[in-house]
C-alpha cells in the first residue's frame, strides 16, 4: 500500500463519526462533592459542564483532585471548571482531532455542533483509536484492502505533530498505474477542502514526477507533507540521474524514448511543468546517484 | 485579438459585443451536436458547460497550458489522457480522427465521471467548428 490507511482515514473519517454521543454533563451549579461519584460510576474522568444547552466549561478528575488536595469545603463546578474549553466541531475531519489532542496535551474535547454550538458528544484518543479500528475492519470486509498491522495504529496518528504525510512508492516502468497515486493524492487533498488552484497545482507536479519515476527509474518514492501554509513534495529515485540540470529545465529539451512520446509525455515539458506549479523547486542529481526532487506550493496565498 | 463572430449570432440577434465581453460556455450537448460526436462515457453528464477548448495530442501540454473548466480535443487515446484531464481539471475529453479509446480508459472515465466524446472530424476542423461557434481558446480565456 502506498501510504497506510490510517493516514488515509484521518482524513476521510469526521469526528462525529467516532466519538461518544451518550455524554455525561454536569450543571455549573452541582457542588464538587457530588463529582466523586460520577465520575467513579461511570469510570470517566472528565465531563462537560451545560448550563442549558450550552458548554460553559469543563471539569476534570485533576481538577477534582486538586479541589480535593486544597482541602477547602464543598464549591460549585463553576469555580473549578475550566472556562475556555477548547471544542472540536463534529463536522471537523479527524485529523484536526489528533493534532489537537497532540498540541494541547488535553485528553478529551467537547464537540458542538458547528451551527447552533449545541454539545453533541465527546471525543478521546480512545475514541479515535477505535473508530479507526473499527472503520478499518469495516474497509478489510468491503474492499479486502491490504493487511495493516493493528499495533501501528496508534503510532501513525501521533507520529506528525502538525504535519501530516503521505508516502507513495511508485514502481518503476508500470504504465498501467502510472498516474494512481497522484490521483489518490489529488482526491486526498481535495476532500481537506483545499483551494481547487493548489490541489490542481499539486496534482499537476507530482503526476509529471511520477511520470518521470515511471519512464526513467525503476521507481522511487514520492513523500508529500501538508503544514499549515505549506505543501511540501519530495521525489527521490535511485535511477540514473540527470547529467545537466539545467539544461533538463529547458523547455523542450528531453531524452525520453519514442514511446514514451506516444503516451503523450517525453516532449521535455515535465520538469517545466512541475517548475511552472511550484513556488520553490530544488533539484540534487548525479549521474548514478539519483535524484531527489523538493517542490514547495504555498497554500496561503493567491497565485 | 479580435474575436471572430459567427454567423448565427448575428443572425439571431446578438451582436459581436456579447461574443466580445466574455466567454460563451457551451453545453458538452452542443460540442456532441456541433461535432456530430458519439457519447463513449458519461451520457447523463451532457448538460455540463465548458468554458474553453484545448487541443493538443501532447498531454505535458495540457497539464502545462490548460485550464481548469477546458474540453480537451486530443488525437491520443491512452489512458493517460483520462490522467492528465483528471489532474487539471478539464471537464471532458473529446477524441478525433476517430480514434477510439480501448475499454479500459472509458471505464476509467466512466469511475471518474468524465465525459467521454468521439467523432470522425479532424483535430483542425473539430476545433475550428468549435470555436466558428463561439468557444473560446485557452488564451483567450481569463480565468
Amino acid at each position: 500500500m502506498p501510504f497506510t490507511r490510517v493516514q488515509e482515514l484521518v482524513y476521510e473519517m469526521k469526528v462525529s463519526q467516532v466519538m461518544s454521543r451518550s455524554v455525561i454533563t454536569v450543571r455549573p451549579q452541582m457542588p464538587m462533592s457530588e463529582l466523586r461519584e460520577i465520575f467513579r460510576d461511570k469510570r470517566i474522568s472528565g465531563t462537560p459542564v451545560v448550563d442549558g444547552d450550552r458548554l460553559v466549561g469543563i471539569i476534570s478528575l485533576e481538577d477534582f483532585i486538586k479541589w480535593l488536595y486544597d482541602r477547602e469545603g464543598d464549591s460549585l463546578i463553576e469555580n473549578k471548571m475550566t472556562r475556555n474549553v477548547e471544542t472540536l466541531y463534529d463536522d471537523e475531519p479527524l485529523v484536526h482531532a489528533v493534532s489537537k489532542f497532540e498540541t494541547s496535551g488535553f485528553g478529551r474535547f467537547a464537540v458542538v455542533e458547528r451551527r447552533s454550538g449545541k454539545l453533541v458528544g465527546v471525543i478521546t484518543k480512545g475514541d479515535i483509536v477505535e473508530g479507526l479500528l473499527k472503520k478499518l475492519e469495516i474497509d478489510y470486509h468491503e474492499e479486502e484492502i491490504h493487511r495493516y498491522r493493528a499495533s501501528h495504529i496508534f503510532e501513525d496518528i501521533v507520529a506528525d505533530r502538525t504535519t501530516l504525510a503521505f508516502e507513495y512508492d511508485v514502481v518503476g516502468r508500470d504504465f498501467e498505474r502510472a498516474g494512481e497515486s497522484s490521483s489518490r493524492l489529488k482526491r486526498t487533498l481535495k476532500r481537506l477542502g483545499l483551494d481547487p488552484g493548489v490541489v490542481r497545482r499539486v496534482a499537476i507536479a507530482t503526476y509529471e514526477a511520477e511520470m518521470n519515476l515511471i519512464v526513467f527509474t525503476e521507481g522511487g518514492r514520492i513523500s508529500v507533507r501538508l503544514e499549515p501554509g505549506r505543501i511540501t513534495v519530495h521525489v527521490t529515485d535511485s535511477g540514473p540521474g540527470i547529467p545537466d540540470v539545467e539544461k533538463a529545465l529547458q523547455p523542450g529539451y528531453s531524452t525520453a524514448p519514442q514511446w514514451v512520446r506516444e503516451l503523450g509525455f517525453g516532449a521535455g515539458m515535465g520538469l517545466v511543468n512541475m517548475q511552472k506549479c511550484a513556488d520553490e523547486m530544488e533539484i540534487i542529481s548525479a549521474p548514478g546517484k539519483g535524484t531527489q526532487i523538493k517542490i514547495a506550493i504555498l497554500t496561503g496565498r493567491k497565485r | 485579438m479580435e474575436r471572430i463572430v459567427t454567423t448565427e449570432r448575428v443572425v439571431t440577434g446578438e451582436t459581436s459585443v456579447g461574443s466580445e465581453v466574455g466567454a460563451e460556455k457551451m453545453t458538452l450537448e452542443e460540442v456532441r451536436d456541433i461535432l456530430g460526436a458519439e457519447v463513449l462515457a458519461g451520457a447523463h453528464l451532457l448538460s455540463l458547460e465548458v468554458s474553453m477548448g484545448c487541443g493538443a495530442d501532447l498531454m505535458s501540454d495540457v497539464l502545462a497550458y490548460g485550464k481548469p473548466g477546458s474540453l480537451l480535443l486530443t488525437g491520443l487515446t491512452n489512458q493517460q489522457v483520462v490522467r492528465t484531464a483528471e489532474m487539471a481539471d478539464i471537464v471532458a475529453i473529446c477524441f478525433v480522427r476517430g480514434k477510439r479509446p480501448d475499454e479500459e480508459t472509458v471505464e476509467m472515465a466512466k469511475r471518474q465521471e468524465l465525459p467521454l466524446l468521439w467523432t470522425r472530424l479532424p483535430m483542425f476542423e473539430s476545433c475550428g467548428r468549435l470555436y466558428r461557434r463561439g468557444l473560446i481558446g485557452v488564451s483567450e480565456s481569463t480565468d
